[in-house]
């Protein structure tokens, strides 16, 4: 009996492929046709591999007929488009004003405490990548994060706690 | 005998608050006992607090348990909630929760209600009457029913639908386009996520009969990449959509064509602003442009464009179903029809609230809302989202309307309330309103990109006590050449948070209070 209707959220720890140019050019070709492509392409290559590598910035200009600097402005233009890649666990933390209403701030510095990264960071084992992310449109149940792509509200240190120690025993929180 | 159908809701809120866990701890214990039971995965009725909210469907009609852990399931089936059984978590038939019944639900009439992804569930709440009724009208009598309706821009700026519509059904054009912002970037907003979790095929109805009016084939719904299950859940209901040859060829075998897509944002607040969506769109950087021309005459690509706020599209299915008479109905002024206002931030009872116009800021934070969750007295209440006015508690007999508030210097933006206690410090939310707009800037204009920076350092040193006079003075001047002189609502707005603090509650900013006259 599968509850019908029924979507799992997006799922924890993301597997990430190895950087390869056969593999940029095929999701560039499968992207290519819409139109206004690029904003398309560049989430695609991030889904695939983590992050927008610079070799890419020049074969999506080549397959879009665009300059490399016009590629490169919108990549750079977007805060969610990375050029490095992430730690292994990435948290977004809410940084708006909802979330700030309930103490967010305070909870902000518990987690980098707790994380020992700083807030737009990634720690420098790998592990981890801290950033502000501008409301998730849970201001009813704030304050929330986005950690391993798994939504929280109602974050408390309790939840940092336990999301802390997922990381440690090298879990995805929400497994549980 | 019917096997029990139980509700589990499936929006953003209700699953960042374990409601997965709970749908799956109630699967396993239903199974445990050999039960049959149908376990619908709804939208959330907006009752943020009770999240998860679970239902079931008795004789005496739905009733709701929350907020439940997953640790509460055996209990409550324990208890017997499959036969509406009495239980310290049970809040009765929801439909008579007063939050709830003293709504006016027009656009938001089936969330909660209905199984999101389900169009047998969407015809049955009255899915769909809306466009079969435009196709009858045909294009120029369905734009002139919105016109009549009333409806202005949900997305802040208040412009009458209907005319917006009206301009680009008259423009020369071989394609015109629909695009749906579904940017909602500002805090304390969730209208639209929750339509898009909730009620997609309303959305999707709504751009339907908007490509029909104005003689659009395509759309796009620009929503953003903070919202990943509103994505996946659009993009099914889409799909469903097509399948049933309710988007496409000849929908409804009325001869009209019209499909949509999905776009997503990559975290970019500027790109609520409807041409820096555009230029998104076609695959630039989200830069501001200069208007005119306006969208309407040269949108996406160049093309004569509808570019409405999602909540006004959603709007529009209700609006063709029962006639722009029965909408414009409702309402204050020039403010008609209802208003999603979301209540949220420190706030004891959280969620969305549609009601018509008018009604009094104090009674949403008080008795709807039930004050504040710490307990503490309220201190103010950022109406409008990042860009919005702090309202102090001596202003909360302002009724809920565009011109209203705007006669008191405050927007009502996209109708999102965050309620602030006293412990709040306004003079560091105005710095963090400059920081915003500085962090958000799309660089193109001046008072926006250099005027924010100096904005924060100027709050710093008035904090700071270093020649306050004259640097208030200063951050007031700047404050007027942002208003006065930026291209966009973004350098344009972000005065309204950082003077409406510094008027209200310059106790804060380290300069003695104002008498209240004064201060009005």
């Amino acid at each position: 009996m599968r509850p019908h209707g029924f979507w799992e959220s997006e799922t924890s720890m993301a597997v990430y492929e190895d950087w390869s140019t056969e593999r940029a050019a095929q999701v560039i070709s499968e992207n290519r046709h819409l139109e206004g492509a690029t904003m398309p392409i560049l989430h695609a290559l991030q889904e695939t591999f983590g992050f927008v590598p610079d070799p890419a910035v020049p074969m999506i200009a080549e397959s879009l007929n665009l300059s490399r600097a016009e590629v490169y402005g919108v990549l750079t233009f977007y805060h969610d488009f990375r050029r490095e890649a992430p730690g292994r666990h990435v948290v977004k933390l809410c940084a708006a004003e909802a979330c700030q209403s309930v103490g967010g701030k305070a909870l902000a510095q518990y987690v980098e405490e707790k994380l020992g990264v700083d807030m737009g960071s990634t720690s420098p084992d790998g592990r981890v990548t801290l950033e502000p992310i501008y409301c998730l449109g849970l201001c009813a149940c704030a304050p929330s994060a986005l950690v391993d792509g798994q939504l929280v509200g109602r974050l408390d240190r309790d939840a940092i706690d336990e999301i802390a120690d997922c990381f440690a025993n090298g879990k995805s929180f929400g497994d549980a | 005998m019917k096997s029990p159908r139980i509700f589990v809701p499936n929006d953003a809120t209700a699953v960042a608050c374990g409601a997965d866990r709970v749908a799956r701890k109630l699967e396993a214990g239903l199974l445990a006992r050999g039960i049959t039971a149908d376990i619908t995965r709804n939208g959330s009725r907006g009752l943020f607090w009770l999240e998860p909210l679970i239902e079931v469907e008795t004789e005496r009609g739905r009733i709701g348990y929350g907020p439940v852990k997953p640790s509460d399931i055996e209990d409550l089936l324990h208890a017997g909630i499959l036969h509406g059984a009495d239980h310290p978590l049970c809040v009765g038939l929801v439909d008579e929760i007063p939050y709830l019944k003293k709504q006016t639900r027009l656009t938001f009439a089936r969330i909660g209600i209905i199984d999101p992804l389900s169009l047998t569930d969407y015809k049955a709440h009255g899915g769909y009457r809306g466009l079969e009724r435009a196709i009858t009208l045909g294009p120029s009598a369905t734009v002139e029913e919105v016109v009549e309706s009333g409806l202005r821009g949900r997305g802040g700026a208040g412009f009458p639908t209907g005319i917006k519509w009206r301009t680009v059904a008259a423009a020369p054009a071989d394609q015109r386009y629909i695009v749906c912002n579904a940017d909602e970037g500002d805090s304390g907003t969730f209208a639209d996520r929750l339509i898009m979790e909730a009620d997609p095929f309303c959305l999707i109805e709504g751009m339907t009969i908007a490509g029909l009016a104005v003689g659009a084939t395509k759309g796009y719904v620009y929503s953003r990449s903070e919202y990943p299950l509103a994505f996946v859940v659009m993009e099914k209901a889409i799909e469903k959509a097509r399948e049933a040859g309710l988007l496409g060829d000849n929908i409804l075998g009325s001869g009209l064509s019209f499909d949509m897509e999905m776009r997503m944002g990559a975290g970019a607040y500027v790109c609520g602003e409807e041409t820096a969506l555009l230029e998104s769109l076609e695959g630039k950087r989200g830069l501001v442009r200069a208007k005119p021309p306006l969208p309407a005459h040269k949108g996406l690509f160049q093309k004569p464009t509808v570019i409405n706020n999602l909540v006004s599209l959603a709007t529009v299915p209700v609006i063709l179903d029962k006639g722009g008479k029965y909408y414009r109905d409702f309402g204050m002024g020039r403010s008609r029809g209802t208003m999603p206002i979301q209540i949220a931030g420190n706030i004891k009872f959280g969620g969305l609230f549609e009601t018509a116009f008018g009604i009094p800021l104090g009674e949403l934070v008080y008795d709807i809302g039930g004050g504040t969750a710490s307990g503490r007295p309220v201190k103010a209440v950022q109406a409008g989202g990042p860009l919005g006015a702090y309202l102090p508690t001596h202003q909360f007999d302002t009724p809920f309307d565009y011109e209203a508030f705007a006669a008191k210097d405050a927007l009502i933006g996209h109708g999102g309330l965050v309620v602030f206690d006293d412990t709040a410090d306004l003079a560091d939310m105005a710095k963090f309103a400059m920081e915003f707009c500085a962090h958000e800037s799309c660089g193109k204009c001046t008072p926006c990109r250099i005027g924010s920076t100096r904005g924060v350092e100027t709050i710093d040193k008035v904090i700071a006590g270093e020649k306050r006079e004259q640097n208030l003075a200063l951050l007031t001047d700047l404050c007027h050449t942002m208003k006065l002189g930026s291209l966009c609502a973004l350098g344009g707005f972000t005065p309204y948070p950082v003077l409406s603090a510094l008027n209200h509650f310059p106790e804060d900013f380290g300069v003695a209070p104002k008498l209240p006259a004064a201060a009005e």
